[in-house]
Order: C-alpha cells, then sequence, then structure tokens
C-alpha cells in the first residue's frame, strides 16, 4: 500500500515545560476527511499545531507525502502543500478583508480561484474592503477557510471550524468540507460536534491524554455510541 | 510685513523652519523606531547611535575616500543597515520572548559602546560636513529666506515618510509585516520566512536612522553625541504618538517639530520642555499614546 499523505508516529510535543503528547500515530490518506474528537486538553489542537510545526518543541516523525518535516521550520512546513485554520481564526485586525484573503502565498500550483471562493462564500465578496475583525464570527470563519484555498495547499488542518456558530452557518461550513473533499482536498478536522463530524468525515481518531485511543470508521459510529460517550463525556 | 501677534514674520517663519526641520529628523527617527518595535517588540536604544554612524560614515566617505554626499545617500543606509543586521543576528534575536527591559539595555549598552568609540577615534568636538555645492545658498520666498538645504532636508524627509507609510500600509511586502506584527505564528504557517523578515525589518528601520544621519551632517554638526542628544526627544515623540503606529510617527514628529518651533517664538523659555510637558499630558489623558493602540 502506498504511504499516506500524512503519516504521524510517535510524536511528542511541548510548550515549554509542558509535555502535551505522549506518542501520538495517526495517518491521513490523500482525499480522506478524517476528524480528531475528544474532550478539551485531550492535544487535539496541540496535535495540529505541531504538524505545523508552531510548538516548542516536537520529537518523532511526521512525514508528509513521503517526505519528513519534523527538523523542518513552520514555514518550510507549509511550503510543502499543508495549511492550518487555527481555531481562533486568527484574522488580521491591521488587515482588510482582500488583504486577509491574498496574503499566504502560494505554495504549490493548483490553488482554487478566487472566483471559486467567491462562489463558496458570496459573504465576503460584499465585505472585501472591511477591516478583517470587523466581519461576523461566521464570516471571519469562512475567510480563514477561504484563504487557505487559493494557496494550492491540498492538507488542510481545520481547528474546530464550527465552534460558536450559529447552526444554519455550521450547515454551510459542513456543506463546503463536503465542496471541498470532492474538489480533492485532502481533510484534517478537529472537532468537539461528533454529530456534526458524522456528516463529513471518512474516519474519526479519539483522543485522551495526549494519545490516540481509538480509531472508528464513520459508518461504524451509531455502533459505537456508547463507547464514544464515555470518550467525550457528554 | 506687519507683525503677527507682536511677532515679526521673518522670526516666526524662521523658528517654523527650523521646527520643520527638527520635526523631519523626529519623524524618521521615531518612524524606524515604530517599524522595529512592531515587529521586534524591541524598544531600539541603538537608534540615535545608528543615526550617528550615518552621520559618520558620510563623513568618512567624503573625507577619506573624496566619496560624495549624493553617494552617501545610497551607500550608508546599506553599510549601517548591515550593521543592523549583524547585530540582530548575533545578539537581539535571542531576547524576542523575554520583557522588552532585555532589549532596551542591549540596546542602550551597544550605544554606550558605539558612542565610545567613536569619541576615543574622533573626539567630542564635532566635524563640520560640507553642504553639496547643487544645495548651496538660499531661495527668497517672499516672505522670508529659505536656505536651500534646509527645504531639501524637510522634503527628502516627507517623501522617504510618505513612501515608508505607503509600502506598508497599501503593498503585499506590507500586509506581511503587519500581519506578522499581529502574529508572527500565523504568518509562518503560510509559508513564509519571518525571522528573516524580521531580520530585514531591523536593517531596514536602521538603514532609515543613518539617512537621517547623512541628511543631518551638513546642519549640524557630527559629532559621537549627535544621536544621544536627539534619541531622548525622539523617544519622547514616539510615546506621544504611540508605540507601533506608522502615521501616528510621522504627523507627531512633524507636528512637535513645529509646535517646538512655535514654542521658541512666544515663550523661549519652555521651548526645551515643551515636547515632555505634553507627552506627560498625552500619558496621564491617553496613556496608549495619540495614534496607539493598546496592547
Amino acid at each position: 500500500m502506498a504511504e499516506p499523505m500524512l503519516a504521524v508516529r510517535g510524536l511528542n510535543a511541548w510548550y515549554g515545560e509542558s509535555h502535551i503528547l505522549h506518542g501520538v500515530d495517526l495517518d491521513v490518506r490523500q482525499g480522506e476527511v478524517v476528524t480528531m474528537l475528544g474532550r478539551n486538553g485531550a492535544g487535539k489542537t496541540t496535535t495540529m499545531k505541531s504538524v505545523m510545526g508552531l510548538v516548542g518543541a516536537r520529537k518523532g516523525s511526521v512525514r508528509y507525502e513521503g517526505r519528513e518535516t519534523i527538523d523542518l521550520p513552520a514555514y518550510r512546513i507549509a511550503r510543502q502543500g499543508i495549511a492550518f485554520c487555527p481555531e481562533e481564526r486568527a484574522i488580521f485586525a491591521s488587515l482588510d478583508v482582500a488583504e486577509n484573503l491574498m496574503l499566504p502565498p502560494a505554495v504549490g500550483p493548483g490553488g482554487m480561484s478566487v472566483d471559486t471562493i467567491f462562489e463558496l462564500f458570496p459573504n465576503l465578496k460584499e465585505r472585501l474592503s472591511s477591516q478583517g475583525t470587523k466581519l461576523s464570527g461566521g464570516e471571519q470563519q469562512m475567510l480563514a477557510i477561504a484563504r487557505i484555498l487559493r494557496t494550492g495547499a491540498r492538507l488542510l488542518l481545520l481547528d474546530e471550524p464550527t465552534e460558536g456558530l450559529a447552526p444554519v452557518i455550521v450547515q454551510q461550513i459542513g456543506h463546503t468540507i463536503r465542496r471541498l473533499k470532492s474538489e480533492g482536498f485532502t481533510i484534517l478536522l478537529v472537532e468537539q460536534n461528533f454529530r456534526f463530524a458524522a456528516t463529513v468525515a471518512d474516519r474519526h481518531y479519539v483522543m485522551e491524554h495526549g494519545r490516540i485511543v481509538d480509531e472508528i470508521a464513520n459508518d461504524a459510529l451509531e455502533a459505537n455510541m456508547d463507547k464514544l460517550h464515555e470518550y467525550l463525556g457528554v | 510685513m506687519p507683525d503677527i501677534f507682536g511677532i515679526p514674520p521673518q522670526a516666526l517663519f524662521g523658528q517654523l523652519l527650523l521646527g520643520l526641520i527638527n520635526g523631519s529628523f523626529y519623524a524618521m527617527l521615531s518612524l524606524g523606531l515604530a517599524i522595529i518595535f512592531g515587529l521586534l517588540n524591541i524598544i531600539n536604544f541603538t537608534h540615535g547611535a545608528q543615526y550617528m554612524m550615518g552621520a559618520f560614515t558620510a563623513w568618512m566617505l567624503l573625507n577619506w575616500l573624496g566619496i560624495s554626499y549624493w553617494w552617501s545617500m545610497l551607500i550608508v543606509p546599506v553599510v549601517v543597515g548591515t550593521f543592523g543586521v549583524l547585530i540582530e543576528r548575533t545578539m537581539l534575536r535571542h531576547l524576542y520572548k523575554l520583557d522588552h527591559l532585555y532589549g532596551l539595555l542591549l540596546t542602550f549598552g551597544i550605544a554606550l559602546i558605539v558612542q565610545g568609540m567613536y569619541r576615543d577615534q574622533f573626539g567630542s568636538s564635532g566635524l563640520p560636513y560640507r553642504i553639496p555645492d547643487a544645495l548651496r545658498g538660499g531661495t527668497d520666498l517672499g516672505f522670508m529666506y529659505m536656505p536651500n538645504y534646509r527645504g531639501w532636508v524637510v522634503a527628502v524627509s516627507l517623501v522617504v515618510c510618505l513612501t515608508t507609510w505607503f509600502v506598508i500600509e497599501k503593498t503585499k511586502l506590507g500586509a506581511y509585516l503587519r500581519a506578522a506584527t499581529e502574529n508572527p505564528p500565523m504568518v509562518q504557517a503560510f509559508g513564509i520566512n519571518v525571522p528573516r523578515m524580521v531580520t530585514l525589518t531591523y536593517g531596514f528601520g536602521v538603514g532609515l536612522a543613518a539617512f537621517s544621519g547623512v541628511l543631518a551632517a551638513p546642519i549640524y554638526q557630527v559629532s559621537p553625541q549627535m544621536g544621544a542628544d536627539l534619541i531622548i526627544v525622539v523617544f519622547a515623540v514616539v510615546v506621544i504618538g504611540g508605540m507601533g503606529s506608522i502615521m501616528g510617527s510621522i504627523v507627531t514628529g512633524f507636528g512637535l517639530g513645529i509646535i517646538e518651533g512655535l514654542t521658541k517664538v512666544f515663550y523661549p523659555e519652555a521651548s526645551a520642555t515643551v515636547i515632555f510637558v505634553i507627552m506627560a499630558i498625552v500619558l496621564l489623558l491617553k496613556p496608549a499614546g495619540l495614534f496607539g493602540r493598546v496592547r
């Protein structure tokens, strides 16, 4: 079998003195949508930031398209074709919407055209000259996703894209993720809401205490509901 | 021409021009400080010494190598800017995650060392720098006599300040800089080499100080102390304008220069302190500065 697009093995990560990840193993194959589920503090966000090279120190192995990235700085990891949409969205207040959208440089060929992006997120087109942080929460989330579609990155790391958003916006985000999958993007998703995750994902990893403790295929989600409730404490 | 508020117009306009000249240097120097502080989080106390190095480098190029003022305007910012890049690479880089105080102490120490070396080499009495021939003489504007070189300094400084503002606020490069000032890790995660950008930004800020030094050389005495005297006022300007605001630095720089000039006309006793009085008032009423954002 071909090597997965993203292969994480024995990943350990630290913020200063605190040891957050204790040997994470996970695979994301080309074209898949994979979620990480787990309680707050389980290490989901840290896993994403570690893949991106944004933590203090990391050890283990993170291979992207067959190349080891564990010793690369964040900007070189990004240039391999990985893009990150953080939980706090990180829209820049000193940039207007157009500048926010056009900020990330191309990291590969075949990025989505601006026209297609406006077709996906029509709201953005009308707000191009607004200050980035004047947008509503949902619009900021769309802008945060939109700006990484332009760059030609093929693996998208989306950290809780539905957090704090109204149900109708969550539906729109879900629609967008399925559309991106159909366009060939590969997506690793962090979600608290496994009902939402079930509508978009192929597989789910469950994290606890800085490790992956379980893997559940999406069609086995119903059968594993009891176990999942216990993991997530809902 | 009739007096204005009992002041002869020649005296008034003369002081206004002097104020504009001082304001030009306040604006260019506080602009560099603001850019450096924004991205590096470093209060660059070496700024005055780097301005002085600019003036001295121009003096050495002219007197030792016969290289003209015009070439100095190009060469000096690059030479002194490179010195800045070396400092950033070898020293400042290690301080970004620490409190501002460490950067301030380090850059203050470097300033003292640099000034000491120049004093040892050149003495402290000050050296003259000849105004380039093309800018000698003056022009009668009708209401006042304007020395050409002084008009040149104000014009060049305005062009430099507005160009810098344009690049930072209106171009893609500037968008990178603004974004990295807000959130460096995120900009890294987009594939941009932020550490290199930080180095070049410091080099640019230092180059700007050195360029100001070249402009200043024919007006003020080229002396090891010239930057230290000026930088105290410039820090007051930065505090008034608000750290990190580009247009704020420019407007405040020119504005305070003019206010200082007017004070010399109407109440000369206060002219040395007026900027610091304004600083105290602004700090009381608007601690983040007139154009600053709380951070």
